[in-house]
């Protein structure tokens, strides 16, 4: 069904010409599609609460980022004069290189990435994960109480979510016999939304909360603590974090549109179109559940995490495996229909079980 | 191991993204548990009460435009109508009905604003409270044609109205009239059952009815602790006897409940507005008034339903041309008073919706 011919894996030509040439695109691609995204968020939020969205900078207002970057850089640096000075300056790096490193697993197309590691997933969950201590750093050296309560909920959430995250790709996983993500894109003749219906859910909920973007942004939540752990930063360190907030969501968006949505495969149009197609797709569900609802409490979003999700992931994750294990062949279709089936009973039956209450501490 | 934890303070505000103003509350908190709460205000004080006893009961009327500055037209009435009764000052009826029009369509305006940044307060980014501005926007083009003002509207007279609506204006209105309720709906649809908005405001934020009451709570916050009491009910003013509306009450006295009270609210405003319209007579909308007033010596209490509660204003009288005691009751001064038994024990994100729940004007608090 694809009738692009996959890139041998030196593309295009040597180890040293393949790496430096793919430094440089993953850069380019990271801050070029952040600016988009940035200026495709701004106008899709525009569209949703009825009003324009930026269109004065350039067609469309398409340069609106490039006139905030320069705003950014242009800004004074203020360090505050109490905060733990290095900590402050170091803590922007650390929340945004690991975001970049991620990148490097990722196939824009059959082979067209930068190391084919063949425990591909498990490192892009590793070196995901370390984005947090750059925003506790943050937290900590402003010396600013906001901050460090968004730094404190920050932590609790990403270690949790970090959880279900993990059992929904095992789900994948097991299906596609891989922990490369080429391989995971090629076995899917059949887009794996579809055979893990449940897993995407899940995966979509925790990848959520790890990126910290609504319902679960209370580490920034703007109406409770200013603007969480980045309350002091001004200037290109707080350019770092907003570059690390959007590229994080595309990460996701990429490692959803690999894992779930058959990455690159799509035929009749190039395979690297369609992976942005899929990307910008899902990162339209992102901020579009980002203006419907309303924030989750820092208790609840726990309780979301440990009652709802992880329980949720373990079935997922045992049906799963007794699929494989009982049908290592099976026909697709009658799978499908059983897993949305299971899908939605499950959901509907624990939503019943689980609240998301919590209430009043009595003193 | 046992970690040693201890109560930190908090300063919120008096420059914060949802403190509505120049509020500021010194909090004690426990991680994020609330465990103690002191308002402070005056931060916005500029002296209106003092500086009203120095201008004459007309030149006073603009005044009470910077209050609540989200519900100028109810704070006119307010004050003219405690005028009129000092100084026994009849009303013509056309004007009495534009009144109720008028203070009807800004309580739909301070609703509509007091829901979307509610929402606002809960997390939903921005989109409820663009939407409830899309359709205050409407209101004010209707208070600019007859005011000429969108904010400070300047529009009651002692003695009735400033100005006969204009042709244009019942059109404009009726066209309003007939979408709004079209509008609440679908609004009320998209969140009213959503379930981080109920598990975020239901059981949050409890006011008991007995406290709502010994506090002196009014308006849509002492309506959703279950006491049906409503100004235009209890002592009716104006023409609302002739008007038939229901009090919409709620019966926890959570921040849902206040949610609630408060969308039902718009439904009885858009249907007393309907009803106004249809028995507006024509007519005078002025009563001759002498330009220099010498009301008679004695002192008067005049109160209505203003969108935040019962907005009642004080005046004594020496016979001069000025107010010898000029005193507002700001019913968001009042609310204000639970907040720290409402707020205690709670997370900080509650201590946000809870207090958003309140609604309150800092220009009416500090004055």
């Amino acid at each position: 069904m694809n009738s692009f011919a996959p890139l041998p894996p030196d593309w295009p030509g040597g180890y040293w010409l393949h790496w430096g040439v793919f430094v440089i695109i993953i850069l380019a691609f990271v801050l070029l599609t952040v600016m988009i995204f940035l200026w495709y968020e701004r106008r899709g939020l525009g569209r949703i609460q009825a009003r324009l969205g930026p269109n004065r900078a350039g067609p469309l207002g398409l340069f609106q980022s490039v006139a905030d970057a320069v705003k950014i850089l242009t800004k004074e640096d203020i360090v505050p004069a109490k905060g733990d000075k290095i900590v402050f300056w170091l803590a922007p790096a650390v929340a945004f290189v690991p975001v970049l490193l991620v990148f490097a697993v990722i196939p824009f197309q059959d082979g067209a990435m930068l190391a084919d590691l063949n425990v591909g997933i498990l490192y892009v969950v590793a070196v995901s994960s370390i984005s947090v201590i750059g925003i506790f750093m943050a937290g900590w050296g402003s010396n600013n109480k906001y901050s460090l309560i968004g730094a404190m909920r920050t932590v609790a959430q990403v270690v949790s979510y970090e959880i279900p995250l993990g059992l929904a790709i095992i789900g994948v996983v097991l299906i596609s016999g891989s922990l490369s993500l080429t391989e995971i894109v090629a076995a899917q003749n059949i887009p794996f939304i579809l055979f893990q219906p449940l897993g995407f859910l899940i995966f979509l909920m925790a990848s959520l909360a790890e990126i910290n973007r609504a319902p679960f942004d209370v580490m920034e939540a703007d109406s409770e603590i200013v603007a969480g752990f980045h309350t002091e930063y001004s200037g290109m360190k707080y350019g770092m974090f907003y570059l690390a907030e959007y590229a994080e969501a595309l990460v996701v968006s990429a490692i959803i549109a690999t894992l779930f949505l058959g990455g690159w495969r799509g035929g009749v149009l190039p395979p690297v179109l369609w992976f942005l197609i899929k990307v910008f797709g899902v990162f339209f569900l992102i901020f579009w559940i980002r203006s419907t609802v309303p924030r989750v409490r820092i208790d609840q979003i726990m309780g979301f995490a440990w009652k709802f999700l992880l329980p949720l992931a373990l079935i997922n994750m045992f049906i799963t495996g007794i699929e494989v294990v009982l049908l290592p062949d099976g026909l697709p279709w009658p799978i499908i229909f059983l897993n949305i089936a299971i899908a939605v009973i499950l959901v509907v039956v624990w939503s019943r079980f689980f609240k998301l209450g919590g209430g009043r501490v009595e003193a | 191991m046992v970690i040693k934890t201890e109560p930190f303070v908090l300063n919120i505000g008096p420059a914060h993204p949802s403190t509505h103003g120049v509020f500021r509350m010194r909090t004690t908190l426990d991680g994020e548990v609330v465990v103690d709460l002191q308002p402070v205000f005056g931060y916005l004080h500029r002296g209106i009460e003092k500086l009203a006893e120095e201008r004459t009961y007309t030149q006073n009327i603009p005044f009470t435009d910077r209050l609540d500055y989200l519900a100028s037209m109810s704070n006119n009435l307010a004050y003219v109508m405690a005028v009129e009764k000092l100084a026994s000052i009849p009303v013509p009826e056309r004007a009495e009905y534009l009144r109720v029009i008028m203070a009807e369509l800004q309580r739909l305006a301070s609703h509509l604003i007091a829901v979307g940044s509610f929402l606002n307060d809960c997390g939903a980014f921005m989109t409820p409270i663009l939407y409830m501005i899309r359709e205050r926007e409407k209101i004010l083009d209707l208070f600019e044609m007859v005011s000429g003002q969108r904010l400070t509207y300047n529009y009651m007279r002692i003695g009735g109205v400033s100005q006969d609506i204009p042709q244009e204006f019942l059109p404009a209105l009726h066209k309003f009239v007939e979408e709004m309720p079209g509008f609440i709906d679908e609004y009320d649809q998209l969140l009213a059952e959503n379930e981080i908005l109920l598990a975020r405001s239901k059981g949050v934020g409890i006011l008991p009815r007995e406290q709502a009451i010994n506090i002196s709570a009014s308006g849509p916050v002492l309506r959703a602790s279950g006491v049906k009491w409503d100004i235009r009910k209890a002592d009716p003013y104006s023409v609302y006897d002739r008007l038939e509306f229901e009090i919409p009450t709620g019966s926890v006295g959570d921040c849902y409940d206040r949610y609630r009270v408060r969308v039902e609210e718009m439904r009885q405003s858009v249907r007393i507005i309907k009803q106004a319209t249809e028995q507006l007579p024509s007519g005078e909308v002025r009563s001759p008034v002498p330009q220099r007033l010498h009301p008679p010596v004695g002192e008067v209490y005049g109160h209505i339903e203003a969108p935040k509660g019962e907005l009642g204003f004080y005046l004594v009288s020496d016979n001069s041309i000025a107010p010898y005691r000029f005193h507002t009751r700001a019913p968001s001064l009042m609310n204000l008073t639970a907040l720290r038994d409402m707020i205690v024990g709670w997370k900080l994100a509650d201590l946000i919706i809870i207090f958003g729940s309140i609604d309150i004007c800092m220009g009416e608090v500090d004055r």
